[in-house]
């Protein structure tokens, strides 16, 4: 298997030569091109991830408040005797949710026409816009009150009712507080939709949104369709989970629940634009669609050792404001990973697990962000020519197959690192190989494996077949 | 196709023809309060007490026969001249104010009236011990969200026997069906941003009867 | 009682001296060690990287080796030992292979420091290692296989070891296979501070139950010439003496 001269066999990847033959960079053809026209580039993680890391001051902070908040959520969690049997039911509920979404979408649509407001569809972001900014339109004087939000961020809402000609007052803004008194028609998120009682739950901390919904006389509140829970009952879980799991508080400063349009109280007209933008493709992909219990709590992002030195720009190459490692599976779930940024994504994680020990619905962030990694893979293994990956993974795969293929690699490989090293130290590999001796020494391998020795201590011993 | 029959076909196609059975949710979390917290009532009453306290509200406890003047002595506190209440706030809460104007809600004020105000007293539907939180659904005492929103200062008046020991215990108190707010402090700013809604000052007068 | 020996593939290559540890410890024990000897990698690596059409060749391949060998499977590598406990059975479902999953849960496999406590009952093992030495829980033994304090307990037990707290410790050293060259920047950045609280620590030697997070934590002490050494936790439980 080996040449005369000691160098790899090319049919056997495992040769640490076949690893030296890859290129370094990663970059594709279609980036490369777009970048010689001057046109933006969606930056895939490694190349966002090494801007981030040269920002020392801000990888300082980010390190500060990431402390911080992982002692605050700790502090919550722990004070909690149940809170592992509150994880298990708060699984439990948003997968019985999510298995029966279309069913409970539909009873929540008809329990907020009961309760006099009207819900309406959006199948993308655009789909979004277009809707809120009609009702907004029809029930407004061109001032429209904006509690900002994730799914409003993901739909790039604010920006466009802006676009559209509408003065957008954000309502956390330095002039919300009293701006949001005068206005006419406001926009909110929503955290939780309750599909039998048709309530809208709103979790916050500077009542911002609480305003909203509460002193203009049109509300539109914009909610994720993910966010649908089966029965009211099931709030006496999230509303432990959320709060604690995601600001460390007992509970949300502020807690706004309604149901339609209540008389004398609040906006006598009420919409809830329900979005898919990606939600049901996630739904589709049977592994994937655990990622869709997500309540939004952040707490991954707050124990993720990547996160704390890179920050949310990498994990979010589209600026959807879904970051983090949650981000780094629910982006490429919901647009695929046939571009380079999605794909790069689900590589942007050690598999450290501490963000599924962390999450409060218990999404095996780990789990998925391989799922996606073999999706990936699958999705290159039909183009024309292989990736240099691929084809020395397959030849890692045909080496192993096989124990002595296995052992002759092995010895291949031990003879070329000798050539690289130095005292027993191999301080830089050409390739691929060279972003590990970039800043890291790798030992030479040493001139006896572990099976040979087993062989020589005990040559007359039958090692077992 | 209409914007909802295309998202709900897109739900159905992803759920696919054979969906999984009923998920059951396990229910063995704690329901009630447990442990030295709840070993008695006045146990409960004082969990909430101090959870509100570290929240930054000011809190007080009075018999019942004290309470007009405790009411009366913290809108002194306030020097509040004119406040608002909801339209059936019990009237002996408010039997020993001197000086002080009590709007009632009933001509329903709009906002600028509401900010003008001095602060507002109302009851709450219950209160949550583990949390701190009081929620106000709308019902006796306790009038439209927008009252409780608007004026920067708010007293809230809780009955020792609203105070349930955990969250469950609220959640299952209360009615989906009509707005709830559940205040756990005042609001709070994010670092950044302009200045948070809702009343900067909150204080409470626990009443054991 | 008799033991089939899992060496990891990096192991076998890389870091024989674990393996060679393990067997001198176990025998010490009086237990019996046999070596499959048509055993070669776990497909962890595969399987992680999103290979995973070679990563079920590499599975079947495993159980089928380790069934036959019959009995007790123990692995210095805590990573592999995770990666046959809970992947395979992903590795099995994402192959569409309920053969695979029944034979991977018929697998009986332990990392070390679990068969030493939970089936051996022992924490002294009878080691004399005297340096000080302060242990990396990496993070397949801490949260694949949360093996929790074992480790600590064995160590407590060598004679004239001094143990130090490795402040921070559960936090990731940044190697994640693939992760150490397709995000290079961010796991220097993650090895650096790693080592800067190793070296904190005072500690000579740092141990732990996976060699390539110690081949990871190693090169970049060795290349700041930290002069603190990496140890695999079995090298310091089989040693009886000063090896260095």
């Amino acid at each position: 298997m080996t040449s005369a001269a000691g160098g790899p066999d090319p049919h056997a990847g495992f040769g640490i030569g076949a690893l030296l033959g890859l290129v370094n960079g990663q970059q594709g053809s279609a980036a490369r091109r777009r970048r010689a026209e001057g046109k933006p580039v969606v930056p895939r993680f490694a190349e966002a991830a090494r801007e981030a890391l040269a920002d020392a001051g801000a990888r300082h902070e980010l390190a500060e408040s990431a402390a911080a908040a992982r002692e605050r959520t700790a502090a919550a969690v722990s004070e909690l005797p149940d809170w592992e049997a509150l994880r298990a039911a708060g699984a439990a509920i948003r997968d019985r949710a999510l298995l029966d979404l279309d069913v409970h979408l539909e009873t929540f649509e008809q329990a907020v026409a009961d309760a006099g407001g009207t819900v309406h569809w959006a199948r993308d972001a655009s789909a979004a816009r277009r809707i809120v900014a009609s009702l907004v339109r029809d029930a407004g004087d061109g001032e429209v009150a904006v509690a900002d939000g994730p799914v409003l961020r993901e739909t790039g809402l604010a920006g466009s009712l802006a676009a559209r000609g509408l003065a957008v007052l954000d309502a956390s803004g330095p002039e919300g507080r009293d701006r949001v008194r005068a206005a006419r028609v406001a926009v909110t998120g929503a955290d939780f939709l309750v599909a039998d009682s048709g309530t809208v739950l709103l979790l916050e901390a500077d009542g911002a949104a609480r305003a909203c919904l509460t002193l203009p006389e049109t509300l539109v509140c914009v909610a994720g369709l993910d966010r649908v829970v089966p029965e009211w009952e099931d709030m006496e879980v999230l509303l432990q989970l959320l709060p604690r799991a995601g600001r460390g508080d007992r509970l949300s400063p502020q807690v706004s629940a309604w149901s339609g349009a209540v008389p004398g109280d609040g906006p006598g007209e009420v919409h809830v634009v329900l979005v898919d933008n990606g939600r049901a493709r996630i739904l589709a992909d049977e592994v994937g669609r655990e990622a869709l219990r997500c309540i939004g709590c952040g707490a991954c992002s707050a124990v993720c050792p990547v996160y704390e030195r890179v920050g949310e720009r990498p994990f979010d190459p589209r600026g959807t404001g879904r970051s983090g490692p949650i981000g780094a599976v629910w982006t490429p779930l919901a647009r695929g990973v046939d571009r380079a940024p999605e794909a790069s994504l689900p590589f942007a994680s050690t598999l450290c697990g501490a963000c599924a020990d962390v999450c409060p619905v218990k999404i095996d962030i780990p789990g998925l962000l391989v799922h996606l990694r073999g999706e990936v893979v699958d999705a290159r293994r039909h183009r024309p020519v292989p990736t240099p990956e691929l084809a020395v993974m397959r030849g890692v795969a045909w080496t192993m197959a096989d124990a002595r293929r296995f052992e002759t690699a092995t010895g291949s490989g031990a003879r070329w690192a000798r050539l690289l090293s130095r005292g027993g130290r191999i301080r830089r590999l050409p390739g691929l190989l060279g972003r590990w001796t970039e800043a890291r020494d790798l030992t030479a391998p040493p001139a006896e494996p572990f099976r040979a020795w087993w062989r020589r201590r005990a040559p007359s011993r039958r090692s077992t077949k | 196709m209409s914007g909802r029959d295309e998202v709900l076909a897109g739900v159905r196609g992803a759920l696919g023809e054979r969906r999984r059975a009923d998920v059951a949710v396990p229910r063995g979390y704690l329901t009630r309060l447990t442990g030295p917290d709840a070993a008695s009532r006045a146990d409960v009453v004082a969990l909430f007490t101090e959870r509100v306290a570290a929240l930054g509200v000011a809190v007080r406890h009075v018999g019942g026969d004290e309470l007009a003047t405790a009411v009366a002595a913290v809108l002194w506190g306030w020097e509040a001249k004119r406040i608002v209440v909801p339209a059936d706030l019990p009237y002996g809460w408010l039997a020993d104010l001197d000086g002080v104007r009590a709007l009632a809600d009933s001509t329903v004020l709009d906002v600028p009236a509401l900010a003008a105000v001095d602060g507002v007293v109302t009851g709450c539907a219950a209160a949550v011990a583990q949390t701190g939180t009081v929620v106000l659904d709308g019902g006796r005492a306790q009038g439209r969200r927008a009252l409780t929103l608007v004026p920067d200062r708010h007293l809230c008046v809780v009955h020792a026997d609203q105070i349930v020991g955990s969250v469950p215990e609220a959640v299952r108190r209360l009615d989906p069906d009509v707005p709830q707010a559940w205040i756990s402090g005042p609001p709070v700013a994010t670092p950044g941003d302009g200045p948070p809604h809702g009343p900067r000052t909150l204080e409470m007068l626990v009443v054991e009867d | 009682m008799r033991v089939a020996l899992f060496v990891a593939c990096v192991d076998d290559a890389m870091f024989p001296g674990t393996g060679r540890a393990v067997t001198s410890l176990l025998e010490r024990l009086g237990h019996e060690v046999v070596f499959p000897a048509d055993q070669t990698c776990c497909g962890q690596l595969h399987w992680t990287t999103g290979y995973r059409r070679e990563a079920a060749g590499l599975a079947r391949r495993f159980a089928g080796v380790f069934a036959g060998a019959g009995g007790t499977v123990v692995t210095p590598s805590a990573s592999c030992a995770a990666a046959v406990r809970s992947s395979y059975r992903s590795i099995a479902r994402a192959a569409g292979d309920p053969g695979l999953e029944r034979a991977a849960a018929g697998l009986e496999v332990y990392e070390l420091t679990e068969f030493l406590v939970d089936v051996l009952g022992v924490t002294d093992v009878g080691a004399r290692f005297p340096h000080r030495v302060t242990y990396q829980p990496t993070c397949h033994a801490a949260r694949a296989l949360r093996v929790g304090d074992r480790p600590l307990r064995l160590l407590r037990a060598v004679k004239d070891l001094e143990l130090v707290e490795l402040p921070a410790g559960e936090e990731c050293c940044g190697f994640g296979g693939a992760f150490a060259v397709k995000n290079a920047d961010v796991s220097v950045a993650m090895v650096a501070d790693k080592v800067r609280h190793v070296r904190d620590t005072g500690a000579d030697v740092v141990c732990a139950l996976d060699n390539a997070c110690l081949a990871h934590i190693g090169g970049a002490l060795s290349r700041l010439r930290a002069g603190v050494r990496t140890a695999h936790l079995a090298e310091i439980l089989a040693s009886t003496g000063d090896p260095s």
